[in-house]
């Protein structure tokens, strides 16, 4: 039964046979940064002066910063003036025109994924309008948003019909100057997601970029805006569980929620962005700044984070408990296999009163991967009676990997509680030779070692999405083992 | 020869390795379907290498003999090949697994089996409705289910947990390790059950134990006396009343002697 399925490294790996030559001409700017390049952004945008006055602020800010180096990576210098800061999306011209040009072997993958049909073309860059009648699929969804009063539109368009919202909003949580990734995105992003659910709404279905189908090719620096008035509450599902075709190695995203009063929002991310190959060549960065204020009274913000692709991961999605009686959770999977890099964590920033947070990390290291968690619990002098529970755990596969827990605590006033927990453990050749002996192929030993390890966590993802994260992270760790 | 005299397990002159230390040394042991045979020993005499070699335990090494099961060479297998072929190892000390449901490995671990038989697998609802009775009859309680394998049971709850396991895989050969020790009288009286209820003629049970106890609820065909890495003296149900009697010194005296 366990005919060895290909390894995923080394068929993400391939090269693409049908290649993704980008079209110059009219939809990408040369490489380089500098204010003309955001003025012409803003233009290609048709953005109100607002946003460009934003940009160039953040750009000016930008220039003066540092590329951070505390973080448990080790990578290359990256040039910024190397980089292309504009390329629209296309229809047409690259990428493959239909599923028949894509490699059949990461085709196999999003089979073995059970990731649906229409889905797969688009993780592989097929030019899915021309193919597929995704539109109808998509204004269904959006009439039923509608009804609702639910916004869920591409930023860009947020930009242009809800401006009053985006100028009071945005750089609200993550001000243009917070860090140098964020700053940078701040400068140059093109496009991303925005959402806005009105006072008492409780959104009628899980959003998710797969409904938005403009959602890919947005490129490296991705903003995400969240605003949940009061009493609301939605539920957002970013990213795939399949292997992403991009061509880009930096990422370096921004996401900000907003819940007012007793709204709440939750918020899941399953990325598994191209690795690098075993020997750590390629790869994307990943370096996500994502933020969540929890701004109104009793208000809630829950991250779910099952992270196993990118080279290097570098994101600590946080909350700031501003509202009194307020509610911060943090829940992480992270992989870090063959020679890839995480170093992720959270910060819960207790401000309000009786304000609660939870923090579950479960970092698992294999090959000579490095997985480091890095969190930061403070209590403000005002937080009277704030309450964190942390348990992080680590578990290794082989001798070669690492685990690295860097948690911060600082505490300003003397009514709070803080609990921190932490194991290391190893799959041990016990519990293996254990799930041999009922006759379970070693690999599926592992799979269900790894999955009871993750089990916390993955019971917080809608059911859907537990279902593919599990399976991801058996196609991730093919061969980790034996 | 008759179908149900067939050998199932044939070993014979086993030297084993663990570390630095010939552990089992020159061991033979044959077992026939239908049998019962009782392995006692006093402490590291080698009684668990036994069972682990013949699962397939990593770290032991063997340095000669052989080891034959249903007429296929056992230590050329792989240990998931011998538990698909219905090699069943009751652990001494049966591992935590936490996270993982105790109820999601039972089912795996039959489907692998099935699988490997050319069988249907199970589904949910037939397997709950199969290990629901086996729990009736082991009277433990459904929770344990729904716990993370072995996480947090108590002693006696790991046996009859293992026994469990073992009468839902019908294991043709069944090794157990010491499942009798650490078990109040009760829980002794419900593994007992459990064996016996496995007896058939078909099969064949490899009890280790240190005491004779559990001799008095499973009758067994034959008593070997484990002591030095190798059986120092066979005999039947009388040899294990005699060493309660008597102490392991008899024996192990007996072999200097000899």
């Amino acid at each position: 039964m366990s005919s060895r399925p290909t390894d995923l490294e080394s068929l993400v790996a391939r090269k693409y046979p049908h290649g993704f030559v980008t079209d110059i001409a009219s939809d990408t700017v040369a490489p380089g940064l500098d204010e003309d390049v955001i003025r012409m952004i803003s233009v290609k945008k048709g953005e109100p002066a607002f946003m460009l006055d934003w940009r160039l602020k953040a750009f000016r800010r930008w220039l003066r910063m540092k590329e951070p180096v505390w973080a448990h990576v080790h990578y290359p210098p990256i040039d910024f003036q190397a980089i292309s800061y504009y390329s629209a999306p296309t229809q047409s011209g690259s990428g493959p025109k239909s599923l028949a040009d894509v490699d059949p072997k990461l085709l196999e993958t999003y089979d073995k994924l059970g990731i649906p049909l229409h889905e797969r073309a688009r993780l592989a860059g097929v030019a899915v309008d021309a193919v597929f009648d995704s539109v109808s699929v998509a204004t269904t969804f959006k009439e039923r948003l509608a009804e609702a009063g639910v916004t869920f539109c591409p930023f860009s368009e947020a930009v242009l019909k809800h401006p009053g919202l985006i100028e009071r909003y945005l750089g609200s949580v993550v001000p243009i100057g917070d860090n140098f990734y964020a700053a940078l995105n701040s400068a140059v992003f093109t496009d991303g997601s925005f959402v806005h659910v009105p006072k008492g709404v409780r959104c009628p279905m899980e959003l998710s970029t797969y409904f938005r189908i403009n959602a890919s090719k947005t490129g490296q620096f991705e903003r995400t805006l969240i605003i949940a008035e009061e009493g609301s509450h939605v539920s957002y599902l970013e990213g795939c569980t399949a292997p992403m075709r991009d061509e880009n190695q930096l990422h370096a995203a921004v996401v900000e929620l907003v819940a007012l009063d007793d709204a709440e929002i939750k918020y899941s991310t399953v990325q598994n962005w191209y690795p690098g190959d075993e020997n750590g060549v390629g790869g994307i960065y990943n370096f996500v700044t994502k933020r969540g204020d929890c701004r109104g009274r009793n208000s809630k913000i829950s991250w779910t984070q099952v992270e196993t692709g990118s080279a290097i991961t570098w994101k600590y999605p946080s909350c700031i408990l501003r509202g009194d009686g307020s509610v911060g959770e943090f829940r992480s999977v992270a992989l870090a296999n063959h020679r890839q890099q995480a170093d992720t964590g959270t910060k819960m920033i207790h401000m309000g009163r009786n304000t609660r947070s939870t923090i579950i990390s479960k970092g698992i290291s294999a090959g000579h991967g490095q997985n480091a968690y890095r969190g930061l619990v403070k209590v403000l002098p005002g937080a009277d009676g704030a309450r964190n529970y942390t348990q992080c755990d680590s578990l290794l596969m082989g001798d070669r990997c690492g685990a690295h827990t860097f948690p911060y605590i600082e505490v300003a006033n003397p009514t709070a509680v803080i609990e921190h927990e932490a194991t290391t453990s190893k799959i041990s050749d016990d519990q293996l030779f254990y799930c041999l002996q009922r006759g379970i192929a070693a690999e599926d030993a592992v799979n269900m070692i790894v999955n009871g390890f993750c089990r916390q966590v993955f019971r917080e993802l809608p059911m859907e999405f537990a279902v593919e994260a599990q399976n991801l992270l058996a196609v991730s760790l093919e061969g980790a083992v034996g | 020869m008759s179908d149900d005299s067939r050998i199932i397990l044939d070993v014979r002159e086993l030297r084993v390795r663990a570390g630095e230390r010939v552990i089992l040394d020159g061991l033979s042991l044959s077992v026939r379907a239908g049998e019962v045979h009782a392995i006692m020993g006093p402490n590291g005499s080698g009684k668990s290498t036994l069972t682990g070699v013949l699962a397939g335990r990593p770290g032991l090494e063997v340095l000669s003999g052989s080891a034959s099961y249903l007429g296929r060479d056992l230590l050329a297998m792989p240990p998931e090949e011998r538990a698909r072929a219905g090699l069943f190892l009751a652990f001494q000390y049966p591992v935590e697994i936490p996270g993982v449901n105790n109820v999601y490995l039972m089912k795996a671990s039959l489907n692998a089996l099935r699988r490997h038989r050319g069988e249907p697998e199970l589904d949910a609802f037939e397997f709950l409705n199969l290990v629901r009775a086996r729990l009736a009859a082991m009277r433990m309680d459904e929770s344990l289910l729904n716990r993370g394998v072995n996480e947090g049971f108590s002693g006696g709850e790991k046996k009859r947990n293992e026994i469990l396991q073992m009468s839902l895989l019908e294991p043709t050969l069944a090794l157990l390790d010491e499942t009798d020790s650490g078990l109040d009288i009760d829980a002794l009286k419900l593994v007992a059950e459990g064996v016996n209820a496995l007896r058939s003629p078909a099969r064949a049970i490899v009890l280790v134990t240190h005491y004779q106890r559990l001799l008095d609820h499973v009758v067994p065909d034959r008593v070997h006396v484990l002591a030095g890495g190798r059986i120092v003296r066979s005999g039947g149900r009388e040899l294990a009343l005699e060493l309660e009697r008597r102490g392991y010194d008899w024996v192990q005296d007996g072999t200097a002697a000899a």
